[in-house]
């Protein structure tokens, strides 16, 4: 199968700090990505730059085929802005030329209410809010979607929602997911691959062969603990 | 009676309150309704020049504008600083310069504008920049609303940000421009400023917003021009239109609780 993604030796530098050095990964269709690791460790910079929002060295290569979705970390967004959630929704919709009945349908997609839509971005919760960032990066039927974070700062509930509406969406749409997350136990359950970031070697293979006790300690400079569990479905 | 140089004037400062509307919306979402201020005496020391040597102000303070645009763009882009630091400085030297270059006696024009008459040339050439003005605007819209709320997602949308930043910077100045004459180099960006923050006080959604920005910008310019030719000749209109906008900002906090 040929991979969606492919990066090699990709190093990014920000003046003389270097963030990312000699990166080498793959993508297939379907996979569902974790990305881990400490705070700058540079996870939502590699996001960035396979968005190709900033300057890189190396190769980032999509396949042709790929269309990708972007969800930010939900305090990367102003929210005092005079907005309703139709408006954002709307204004990506002009812009890729897609007609107004697609909002509609990733607004139904992600449970996202007439009223909602009508709603200030700034008076939504917090769970609502990663729904509106989520039906904006379903616009325009991607089939790859990066996610900075996506439960930062939600409660558990809310938390439980959001992974059970990105399951849900990867099995409908057989997307391929890249996530950066904090949440070790999610990415055991549900990740195919992960990479980790930190300031040593970055490593990258299976959640079995990475979610190591020895791995993660190197990873975070610390020792951490974590369960193993497993749910039949 | 009105001769026609009035009423072309008139016009134009009606079309004008219109644009500053637009531009003043964006420019509050944008947290940059200050920077218009500062551009408007970014102007000052072309203004200076031409009282100076004698040629149209206009051109004078287009040229320093514009200068001015550019420098404030391409110093925020290279030197990686915020755009209120950079405005701050190109602001604060303008300013010295402009009060260096203008004569005395053309000091107060140069600040507070003059209502004068319009040949058809200076008409046309005013409703062409606020044609561009409102085009743009509106052609970029959605591009500006995506990128104030969040440019990455702009970016990742495949909004161009650094270009579109550009692009409206330079509306912003035009429309500085087109309220210098009247409106002097002090309080030209008043327009951008106090029917927004008008406009945002009353309402929190877009297109209402943009509307009641652009109405209490043309009832201030409408009503302004009113007084000064009918009641109080003595004092500038471009004055007297700026306190009626910021009577206007007064009234509007009586509406509690603001929108959100």
């Amino acid at each position: 199968m040929a991979p969606i993604l492919s990066v090699r030796d990709l190093t990014i530098k920000f003046a003389n700090r270097t963030v990312i050095q000699h990166l080498t990964f793959e993508v297939n269709p379907g996979d569902n990505l974790a990305i881990i690791g400490p705070n700058g460790a540079g996870k939502t910079v590699l996001l960035h730059a396979l968005l190709s929002l900033l300057p890189y060295e190396g190769v980032i290569e999509w396949s042709p085929d790929a269309k990708l979705g972007y969800v930010p970390q939900k305090i990367a967004a102003d929210r005092q802005l005079p907005l309703h959630v139709n408006d954002l929704l709307a204004a990506k919709a002009r812009i890729l030329k897609l007609p107004a009945k697609n909002i509609r349908s990733v607004a139904d997609r992600v449970g996202l209410t007439a009223e909602l839509l009508k709603t200030s971005v700034g008076t939504l919760s917090g769970g609502e809010f990663q729904k509106a960032l989520i039906a904006f990066a379903l616009l325009g039927e991607p089939n790859v979607l990066l996610f900075d974070e996506p439960t930062a700062s939600l409660d558990e509930l809310a938390e439980e929602h959001i992974y059970e509406l990105l399951r849900d969406l990867q099995r409908e749409r057989h997307l391929t997911i890249l996530l950066v997350s904090h949440d070790l136990s999610v990415v055991y359950q549900s990740a195919t691959k992960v990479l980790c970031l930190s300031k040593g070697k970055p490593c990258f293979g299976p959640p079995r062969e990475i979610l190591t006790p020895e791995t993660l300690e190197t990873v975070y400079s610390a020792p951490l603990k974590f369960y193993e569990h497993h749910h039949d479905k | 009676m009105f001769h026609s140089g009035e009423i072309y004037a008139f016009v134009l400062a009606l079309l004008f309150a219109i644009a500053a509307g637009l531009v003043g919306s964006i420019a509050l979402m944008k947290r940059m309704l200050l920077a218009s201020d500062v551009i408007s005496h970014v102007a000052l020391p072309g203004l200076g020049l031409a009282f100076l040597l004698g040629f149209n102000p206009l051109i004078g303070g287009a040229a320093t504008l514009f200068l001015g645009t550019l420098l404030i763009w391409q110093l925020q882009k290279q030197t990686g600083l915020a755009t209120e630091a950079v405005i701050g400085v190109v602001f604060a030297g303008s300013v010295a310069i402009g009060a260096v270059l203008t004569p005395k006696e053309d000091l107060v024009e140069a600040l507070f504008g003059r209502f004068e008459d319009l040949s058809l040339l200076a008409f046309l050439l005013g409703v062409c920049a606020v044609f561009i003005i409102i085009l743009v605007v509106f052609r970029f819209k959605d591009e500006l609303i995506l990128g104030l709320f969040a440019p990455e997602l702009a970016a990742a949308t495949g909004v161009k940000l650094e270009r579109l930043n550009l692009y409206f910077l330079l509306v912003f100045s035009l429309s500085v421009l087109v309220g210098l004459r009247f409106l002097g180099a002090l309080l030209a960006g008043a327009l951008i400023i106090i029917p927004a923050t008008t406009g945002r006080r009353l309402t929190s959604d877009l297109s209402h917003f943009l509307v009641v920005s652009c109405l209490a910008s043309v009832v201030a310019v409408g009503s302004g021009f009113a007084v000064t030719h009918y009641l109080l000749p003595q004092f500038s209109p471009g004055a007297v239109i700026v306190i009626i906008s910021a009577a206007m900002f007064i009234l509007s906090l009586l509406k509690w609780p603001a929108s959100v």
